[in-house]
C-alpha cells in the first residue's frame, strides 16, 4: 500500500470518503454551505448595499445666481440629495456633518458666479460624511456631472467661449472621516473571505468536536489510523466545499452584481485555496481546544468577529486605530480581502500579491503547529 | 508473540487532577481466557482499559498486551487488539455496511467487500445493511459494535460493558459468541455489572476506587473472603434486616424480594444469632453457598471502610 513516512493514503482516503458521506446526510450543514453565501450576498449585496437616495444635504450659499440655482436643481433631480436647509458658515456645516444631521454640505464660495464668468474655473466644495462610504459613494460620483449641466443650460451663446471645451468650474469633493471611500464593488469580493471564514472554521470545528462528543473519536483513536490522517482526511472535503462556495460568490459577483473582474481566474482560485487551508487550520485548532460542539461554535465566533470587524471589511483599514491595524494584520482575512480586491478590481499579479500572501502562509503554519500540539495532548 | 499472558500489566497508575482513578493496578489475563472485570461505577474500569490499549498514557507502571509494550508499541496494540467502547462509538449517520467497510479500510484489510459481506451475514443483518446504524436498537448496536471490533481478527478483545441495556435473550447470544471466540483462542477482557455474567467468566478481577481488591476464579474469590451466608425467607424482611444490623456475627445483610442473605466471617456466632432471632417466628433460615454478589458487596464495604479510616 502507498505510505509515506507512515502516512497511509488509503486510510486518509477512507477518512475523506466517510466525511463526504456524513456531510451528504447532514442536511442542515449542507444547507448552511449553500444557503449562507446566498443569504449573505442578498443581505450585503441588495439590502445593505442598496443605493441610498434622498440623503440630507445642507447648503452654505455665499453667492446666488442662475448658475448656482441650476446646480442645486440638478442635485435635487439626481434624487441622491435632498436639500434640508441653508447654513450660515463653514463651521455650522462641519458641526451638522459631525452630528450626523446632514450627509452632505454644498459650499458655494463668495463671488463664485463672477469667477466663472471671468473664466477662472473656480471650485464648488462638496463635503461628505463618508463614514459609510457605501452610502455616499455613488452620490459623490455623480456631482461632477452637474457642472456640465450648468454649462449646458446657463452658459450658452457668447458665454460658451468661456467654457473652452472644459467644464466652467470644478466640483471638489471632501470625504470626511473616511478618506479611502470604498465603493460597492469592494463589498462583494470582500464577502467571499467573510463567508469562507464563517462557514469553514465553523464546519470543521463542528465536524471534529462532533466525533469527540459522540464518542466516535475514541473509537477512531483505538484504530491504527494516525492523528495526521484523521485531521487531513477530515478537512479535505471542506477544501472542496470552500472552492464551491467561492464559485457561487464569484458567479454572483460577476452576473448578479456585475462586479468587474480584472484579474486571472487561476490566480483567484489559488488564492482562495490558500485562504481555505488557513481557515480550516483555524477550525481544527479551535476544535482541538473545544470540548463540545457548543464550545467550538463559541470559539469560532471569537475568531469570526475580529476577522469581520478588523479586516477592513466593515471599516476601512486605514481609518482604524493603530492597535486595531496590528491585530488586523495578523488575521488572514485582512490579507485575503486585499488580495481578492486586488485580483478583482486591479487585476493584480503574483508580485503585487506577494506582500499579502506570505502573512497567510505564516499564519497557517503557526496555526497548524498549534493544532498538532494541542491535538496530541487531547488524546490523553 | 511469546506464549505468555494476553494481558500483563503491573503497577499502573493514572490520575485526573487530584482524582486517583487507577491506583497501582496489576492484572494478568491468560490466552483464550474470558476475564471479567468488575467494580462499582466510577471505580476505574474504563480508565484501566484505556491504559491497556494505549489511549491513555499511565502516570507510572508498565505492561504488555499480546506481548506488545503498552507504552511503546501502541501502534501494534491498535492493530491487534479489538476495543469495544462502553458507549456506542460507531457512526450513526453511516449505514451498517459503511461502518463495517470503514473499519475494514482503517485496518487496510485485503478483499474488503468479502470481509464486510461475511460480517453482515454473521450478524444476520444482510438485509438491513443499508440502514443507518443510528436507527438500530440498543441491542443491535452492541452486536454491530462487537462485529466491527471483531472484523480485523483481533487476538485480544477488550469489551467495556458490552451488554449494558441488552435484553436477556440477546445477552445470552452475546455470551455464546464470546465462548465461541474464546474457544478459538481469543482472549477476552469484559467489564460488566451483571453477576450472572461474572459467574460465567473463567477469571475475575474486582476494582473499587481505583484499587484492585481481588483477582482469581469465581470460586477462589468467594472462598478468599471466608464468608458464611444464610438465606432467611419470610414476610416483612426489611424490618428483620434492620433488626439484624450490628448483631453479633452479622456483617452484612442483602435484601431480596422474598429473602435476605446474611453473611459474616464467624459462622458459629452468625448461626446462633440467627437462630435466636428467628426462633418462634415464621421466618425460615437455610445455609447457602456464598454468592459472588455477596462477596463483592462485602469487599466494596470493606474497601470504603478502609479508605474512610485512612483519610
Ligand atoms: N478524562 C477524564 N478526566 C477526568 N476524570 C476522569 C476522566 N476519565 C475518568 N475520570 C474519572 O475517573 C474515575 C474512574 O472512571 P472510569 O470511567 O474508569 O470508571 P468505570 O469503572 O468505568 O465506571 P462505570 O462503571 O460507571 O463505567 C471516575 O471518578 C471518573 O470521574
Ligand atoms: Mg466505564
Amino acid at each position: 500500500m502507498t505510505s509515506l513516512i507512515g502516512f497511509s493514503f488509503s486510510r486518509w482516503w477512507s477518512m475523506v470518503l466517510k466525511e463526504f458521506i456524513q456531510l451528504r446526510r447532514d442536511r442542515l450543514t449542507f444547507g448552511m454551505i449553500i444557503g449562507l453565501p446566498i443569504i449573505q450576498m442578498a443581505l450585503f449585496g441588495f439590502a445593505i448595499n442598496s443605493d441610498p437616495k434622498h440623503m440630507p444635504t445642507a447648503i452654505i450659499s455665499a453667492d446666488q445666481s442662475e448658475m448656482t440655482r441650476t446646480f442645486i436643481a440638478s442635485m435635487k433631480a439626481s434624487e441622491y440629495f435632498e436639500i434640508v436647509g441653508v447654513l450660515p458658515s463653514e463651521e455650522a456645516g462641519r458641526a451638522a456633518l459631525a452630528q450626523g444631521k446632514v450627509q452632505f454640505v454644498l459650499n458655494i464660495p463668495a463671488g463664485f458666479t463672477r469667477s466663472v464668468l471671468r473664466g477662472e474655473h473656480p471650485a464648488l466644495l462638496v463635503e461628505a460624511d463618508a463614514t459609510d462610504p457605501v452610502a455616499t459613494g455613488t452620490a459623490l460620483a455623480s456631482v461632477g456631472q452637474f457642472a456640465s449641466s450648468v454649462a449646458a443650460k446657463d452658459l450658452t451663446g457668447p458665454l460658451k467661449s468661456l467654457v473652452g471645451g472644459k467644464a466652467p468650474f470644478e466640483v471638489r469633493v471632501h470625504r470626511l472621516y473616511n478618506p479611502e471611500g470604498i465603493t460597492q464593488y469592494n463589498i462583494i469580493p470582500g464577502l467571499m473571505g467573510l463567508i469562507l471564514t464563517m462557514t469553514l472554521a465553523l464546519i470543521t470545528g463542528l465536524a471534529i468536536t462532533r466525533e469527540r462528543e459522540r464518542g466516535t473519536m475514541e473509537n477512531l483513536l483505538a484504530m491504527p489510523v494516525k492523528p495526521i490522517e484523521i485531521m487531513t482526511g477530515k478537512i479535505t472535503p471542506y477544501i472542496f466545499i470552500g472552492l464551491i462556495q467561492a464559485t457561487i460568490i464569484l458567479l454572483a459577483a460577476r452576473f448578479v452584481f456585475r462586479v468587474p473582474f480584472a484579474g486571472s481566474i487561476i490566480t483567484l482560485y489559488l488564492t482562495v485555496l490558500l485562504f481555505v487551508v488557513a481557515t480550516l487550520t483555524v477550525g481544527i485548532t479551535l476544535s482541538s481546544l473545544a470540548q463540545n460542539q457548543l464550545q467550538a461554535m463559541q470559539m469560532t465566533m471569537f475568531y469570526f468577529l475580529p476577522s469581520m470587524l478588523l479586516s477592513g471589511f466593515m471599516f476601512p483599514f486605514q481609518g482604524m486605530p493603530k492597535w486595531a491595524q496590528y491585530i488586523g494584520n495578523l488575521l488572514p482575512l485582512t490579507h485575503f480581502n486585499r488580495l481578492i480586491r486586488g485580483i478583482f478590481l486591479k487585476g493584480n499579479q503574483w508580485w503585487d500579491l506577494w506582500p499579502d500572501i506570505w502573512p497567510i502562509i505564516v499564519f497557517t503554519l503557526v496555526a497548524m503547529t498549534i493544532a498538532v500540539k494541542v491535538y496530541r495532548r487531547t488524546i490523553d | 508473540m511469546s506464549e505468555g499472558y494476553a494481558i500483563d500489566i503491573s503497577g499502573l497508575n493514572k490520575s485526573f487532577g487530584d482524582k486517583h482513578a487507577v491506583n497501582d493496578v496489576s492484572i494478568q489475563v491468560e490466552q483464550g481466557e474470558i476475564f471479567g472485570f468488575l467494580g462499582p461505577n466510577g471505580s476505574g474500569k474504563t480508565t484501566t482499559i484505556r491504559l491497556m490499549c494505549g489511549l491513555l498514557v499511565p502516570d507510572s507502571g508498565s505492561g504488555t498486551c499480546l506481548g506488545y509494550d503498552i507504552l511503546r508499541d501502541s501502534e501494534q496494540i491498535k492493530r491487534h487488539v479489538g476495543y469495544m467502547t462502553q458507549k456506542f462509538s460507531y457512526w450513526e449517520d453511516l449505514t451498517i455496511r459503511e461502518n463495517l467497510d470503514f473499519v475494514a479500510r482503517m485496518y487496510e484489510m485485503p478483499n474488503r467487500p468479502e470481509v464486510v459481506e461475511r460480517a453482515l451475514e454473521g450478524l444476520g443483518l444482510t438485509k438491513q445493511a443499508d440502514q443507518l446504524a443510528g436507527s438500530l436498537s440498543g441491542g443491535w448496536k452492541q452486536r454491530l459494535a462487537l462485529a466491527s471490533c471483531m472484523l480485523p481478527n483481533p487476538k485480544l478483545l477488550l469489551l467495556d460493558e458490552p451488554t449494558a441495556g441488552v435484553d436477556p435473550g440477546a445477552r445470552r447470544d452475546f455470551w455464546e459468541e464470546l465462548f465461541r471466540l474464546s474457544a478459538q483462542g481469543i482472549s477476552i477482557l469484559v467489564t460488566t455489572h451483571y453477576m450472572d455474567e461474572a459467574e460465567r467468566c473463567h477469571k475475575l478481577a474486582y476494582i473499587a476506587e481505583g484499587r484492585l481488591l481481588t483477582q482469581g476464579t469465581p470460586s477462589e474469590i468467594i472462598s478468599s473472603q471466608g464468608l458464611n451466608t444464610w438465606a432467611i425467607y419470610g414476610e416483612n424482611l426489611a424490618d428483620l434486616s434492620g433488626k439484624l444490623q450490628n448483631q453479633p456475627g452479622v456483617e452484612q445483610t442483602v435484601l431480596f424480594g422474598t429473602m435476605i442473605h446474611v453473611s459474616g466471617k464467624n459462622g458459629e456466632m452468625l448461626e446462633s444469632t440467627l437462630r435466636t432471632v428467628t426462633s418462634g417466628t415464621a421466618f425460615r433460615m437455610e445455609k447457602m453457598a456464598t454468592g459472588l454478589e455477596d462477596v463483592f458487596i462485602y469487599m466494596m464495604k470493606q474497601s470504603s471502610k478502609n479508605s474512610g479510616a485512612k483519610t
